[in-house]
């Protein structure tokens, strides 16, 4: 037998566990007996077992007869605690008005932070039901434009191949893949339009289909569309998909060969209702075919997705083919500097901005936003709960004394009061789950999601049980510790004012809720303000009445004159036109633009839309300079309109008759200057642009511009009719220039709205919370304006009185909340180019509103205190 | 014959207690239990037992003397009272007596297997 070195202790950890629980009388003999049985086992086998026996038999000492006694044994702590609800129970009904007003209060700030933590929750696992939401990510890349480096998500055609031949091992899938945009399927006499997208054989695996019929692999087989489950139905009723023919865009057929399970609500791929073969679309289209078979880097048309294999992480991946795209451009573009990574799923929703190379927020600055308002609200809930439990300690003071008298540890106090807290907040959780169930709908619509209670979810009550009981001692540490604080002698004296501490701490309350309650009210008018002065920007062009459809076939070709023609004659338009990007968006941006008296260093890019001859008189542009196209001019074809913003960004004194090239085209003589027309962002300045003319398959959309003397049902009807004879193929659909227009503003909108909301609240909560500590002052001071009122005051005397006091906190409050308001907001109003200002009197109002509340509050209180028989307060004994 | 009020496991130690003498404690109970058993006890669980056979009297225990290996600490040392001398001996009797009323083995000649 081996001897084993003496210095091998038994493990001190487990002792101590031991110690932990085990019962003081018998400390001695167990850990006696172990240590001898530690030393047994160490003798017989190794120190590791020997440890682990220890463990082992610690663990077995668990049992009822050992484990020492958490409770004392004299008191019966079940009855206490039913004693502390009953006498909390009590208190509550007691003062029923401010019990109302505490678990009205918290029950409204409890509803707020759920629906705020929902929304939060909703945003944050958005595409996490994405099965390999860590490996996905978007192929991107950075180039440097004149300096300034841009990010975008458009890939050129040899990408993914280069990456699968050169980097293969890096990745698990790997797919380019076209634009989701509105196709038109076909079946028979069934035509309806869907959005979809043609991708390579890895598309289905990337984008975790959950396949009802058919398998992923399917998308291989020549000719073959995946279709969702809402497509099939609407398709195929209940009859078998699989196997039929469809047609896309009345031009490429295909078979169906698989059903997918719709994509969830928050997916980025919600929406997409088919995937079809890549194969089949790179051999149809003539644009196609020739990337193909020249592979162009510069050619940005495509977006690509990856999935990085198990073993690797997007840092390492992102290395290695940072350089793929420089190393594929042709010397003349080696200044573009591109850089190619991979965007995580991660990141796509929360974090989708770009500045200069690097992520720069996005949505995840609404969801901090409304984090830091929840928050907020439900700290001035809490707030009025520990003011008006403090205020009414006096109210409370002998009771503390004659418990403290009768043998009280201040801990059993503690407790007492924690638990009344508890009862008020488990009490103001079911309103306000009630509250929540009654809202969540109309808060659906504000947010635009689709969040459902979380009935079933036990991760939802986990949370609200620790919220109950953070709450509870958020809201009742400080009443907690302070009424149990009394000494017994002075409150049973009856000399327990409450001192200069609290009457401090309570103004201090005070002050942070107006605070938060003025700065919201500021935010709200300041963010409705700059809606409405983007929304009154001028456009530079007359919306009214304006549509587009987007040409999605070749099947227009050609009749471009005959359906204008036959659309004015036939009185539905004023005119119409052609162009490659939609009214309410750009579409192309370009470089490669020369024109006399260019630094040579000076590379400047341009949005590029190509329009028909008629797009001025349709959109009504606004001609400053030079003239508009015109028919009469065989060379308008290459002529070129800019628009202000581009002639100031050229630097051109005199623009009309410049000559500007393009790559190594011919000459193109600017005709003409317009004014600037809102396409993209309202909120930014607008690009530069280049008209340029072009009726080929460049151009996307058909613009119309409705006869303003029929009602737009009718022309729309004519239009319709027309279209349908001209080109019976396509489903008649179409936009509002004036609705997409409006789109733009549906972030901000929404973030006025809940503003709103919670700023209401804010102020109702804090409102709240002023009204019943008003009422506390003045029962306080009953007897005092009693004698007052006998001496000779004035009842406008004593409502002065009782209210300046609270005016004083108020107004601290404005003097505090106005320097942060004029700067967070001025901070948020820089991240648009189109701003408001921020007026001196919105700061003003919102003083003054909080002002007029305060004074409407406690005027309802004090005034009744002034009018009360001075007998009858003066008499009553307590 | 009244049943008594042991169970198995009990009566197993209340029976090592006897044949330990001076060395019965938990430690050593628990040894010599899975000697002659075959199977081992946590010295958690003997001594559950062992308390609460003391609870029902049919042992008692003192503190014994301390010693080096168990690091200075002293042991309870169990010893069976004569209610557990008792309560033994009757268990045994109302065993003997179930065998005994059992056809196959009342002969006096018992065979196992």
């Amino acid at each position: 037998m081996q001897k084993k070195s003496p210095e091998i202790q038994s493990p001190k950890r487990a002792q101590q566990f031991l110690y932990f629980f085990l019962k003081e009388e018998l400390a001695e003999e167990v850990a006696g007996d172990l240590e001898e049985q530690f030393h047994a086992v160490l003798e017989r086998s190794s120190p590791a077992q020997a440890r682990r026996n220890y463990w082992y038999q610690v663990f077995h000492y668990l049992r009822p007869f050992a484990i020492r006694n958490i409770t004392s044994p004299n008191l019966n702590h079940l009855d206490m605690f039913r004693n502390y609800f009953k006498i909390g129970y009590r208190q509550l009904w007691r003062n029923k008005s401010s019990a109302l007003i505490n678990i009205g209060g918290l029950a409204v700030g409890i509803t707020v932070v759920m629906l705020i933590g929902l929304w939060i929750h909703d945003e944050l696992t958005f595409n996490q039901t994405h099965q390999n939401y860590a490996q996905l990510g978007q192929l991107m890349q950075h180039q440097t434009f004149d300096g300034d480096i841009y990010t975008q998500d458009a890939m050129p055609y040899p990408v993914t191949a280069t990456l699968r031949e050169e980097y293969g091992s890096s990745f698990k899938y790997l797919a380019l893949s076209t634009w989701p945009s509105d196709h038109i399927l076909t079946k028979a006499d069934k035509i309806i339009h869907q959005k979809g997208i043609y991708i390579e054989p890895d598309g289905p695996h990337l984008l975790d289909l959950k396949m009802k019929a058919g398998t992923r692999a399917d998308l291989k087989n020549p000719g073959s569309i995946i279709i969702s489950e809402t497509t099939a139905e609407n398709f195929f009723k209940s009859s078998n998909p699989i196997g039929q023919a469809l047609t896309i865009d009345n031009e490429l057929k295909v078979t169906v060969t698989g059903v997918y399970e719709d994509f969830p609500v928050n997916s980025s791929f919600y929406e997409l209702q088919f995937l079809a073969d890549w194969e089949l679309y790179t051999n149809t289209y003539d644009w196609e075919i020739a990337a193909r078979e020249n592979p162009n880097w510069d050619d940005n048309s495509y977006q690509a997705f990856a999935q990085i294999a198990d073993h690797t992480t997007f840092t390492s991946v992102n290395k290695q083919i940072k350089s793929v795209k420089q190393d594929g451009l042709p010397e003349g573009l080696k200044r573009l500097k591109a850089e190619v990574f991979i965007n995580p799923m991660q990141d796509w929703h929360l974090r989708s901005n770009w500045e200069s190379g690097a992520k720069a927020g996005g949505p995840i600055q609404y969801v901090w936003l409304f984090g830091i308002i929840g928050v907020f609200v439900l700290i001035l809930a809490c707030i009025n709960f520990m003011n008006l439990s403090t205020a009414q300690s006096e109210k409370r003071a002998k009771e503390v004394g004659i418990r403290k008298s009768l043998g009280s540890f201040r801990s059993q106090l503690i407790s007492q009061f924690l638990s009344e807290s508890f009862l008020v907040v488990v009490l103001s959780f079911l309103v306000g789950i009630m509250l929540l169930i009654l809202f969540l709908p109309s808060f659906n619509q504000l947010a635009d999601k689709q969040i459902s209670f979380p009935y079933r979810e036990p991760m939802f009550w986990l949370l609200a049980l620790s919220f109950i009981v953070f709450t509870s001692f958020l809201a009742g540490s400080y009443p907690a510790l302070y009424l149990s604080s009394f000494q017994p002698i002075k409150v049973l004296k009856g000399k327990a004012q409450d001192g200069h501490a609290a009457a401090g701490f309570r103004k201090g309350l005070v002050i942070v809720q107006f605070t938060v309650s003025i700065i919201l009210i500021i935010g709200t008018l300041v963010v409705e303000k700059q809606i409405q002065y983007t929304g009154n920007r001028p456009l530079g062009y007359d919306e009214s009445g304006l549509i587009m459809m987007e040409i999605t076939t070749t099947d227009y070709n050609g009749k471009y004159n005959l359906i204008r023609k036959s659309l004015i004659e036939r009185g539905a338009i004023v005119d119409m036109a052609v162009s490659s990007s939609p009214l309410t968006a750009v579409w192309n941006s370009n470089g490669g633009f020369r024109w006399e008296g260019k630094a040579a260093d000076f590379n400047p890019i341009f949005s590029v839309i190509r329009v028909s001859h008629d797009f001025g008189a349709t959109v009504g542009w606004e001609v400053l300079e030079g003239r508009d196209y015109s028919r009469e001019y065989q060379t308008d074809s290459t002529a070129y309109l800019l628009n202000e913003a581009a002639v100031k960004y050229m630097g051109l004194e005199d623009p009309v008759g410049k000559i500007i090239t393009w790559y190594q085209g011919q000459a193109h003589p600017v005709i003409g200057v317009v004014k600037d027309m809102v396409m993209k962002s309202p909120f930014q300045s607008v690009d530069p642009a280049i008209y340029m003319m072009d009726y080929t398959e460049h151009t996307n959309f058909i613009d119309l511009k409705l006869n303003p003397e029929l009602s737009t049902k009718e022309s729309l009807a004519i239009v319709k009719a027309t279209f349908k004879e001209y080109v019976p193929s396509v489903p008649f659909s179409y936009k509002f220039a004036d609705q997409e227009h409006a789109l733009k503003f549906a972030a901000e909108d929404r973030v006025q709205k809940l503003s709103r909301v919670f700023a209401l609240l804010a102020i109702f909560i804090s409102c709240l919370g002023l009204f019943g500590l008003a009422a506390f002052m003045a029962s306080q001071r009953k007897k005092e304006i009693g004698i007052r009122k006998v001496l000779g005051a004035s009842v406008f005397n004593l409502w002065r009185l009782l209210s300046q006091e609270f005016l004083i906190l108020v107004g601290v409050s404005c003097l505090l909340a106005v320097p942060v308001a004029y700067w967070a907001l001025n901070n948020w109003l820089d991240n648009y180019t189109y701003r408001t200002g921020i007026p001196w009197w919105f700061l003003a109002i919102a003083c003054l509103a909080a002002v007029g509340l305060t004074l409407i509050t406690v005027s309802f209180q004090s005034i009744r205190a002034a009018n009360r028989s001075p007998v009858q307060s003066i008499r009553s004994g307590e | 014959m009244k049943e008594t009020r042991l169970g198995d496991f009990e009566e197993v130690l209340l029976l090592i207690v006897g044949i330990l003498g001076e060395e019965a404690y938990a430690f050593k109970i628990s040894e010599e239990f899975s000697v002659q058993a075959k199977r081992t006890a946590s010295i958690g669980s003997v001594h559950s037992t062992l308390s609460r056979l003391e609870k029902k009297g049919f042992l008692e225990s003192t503190m014994g003397d301390p010693s080096a290996v168990r690091g200075g600490r002293r042991k309870r040392i169990y010893t069976i009272t004569a209610l557990g001398q008792r309560t033994l001996k009757d268990s045994r009797d109302f065993k003997l007596s179930l065998w005994n009323q059992y056809p196959p083995f009342s002969t006096g000649n018992i065979q196992f297997g």
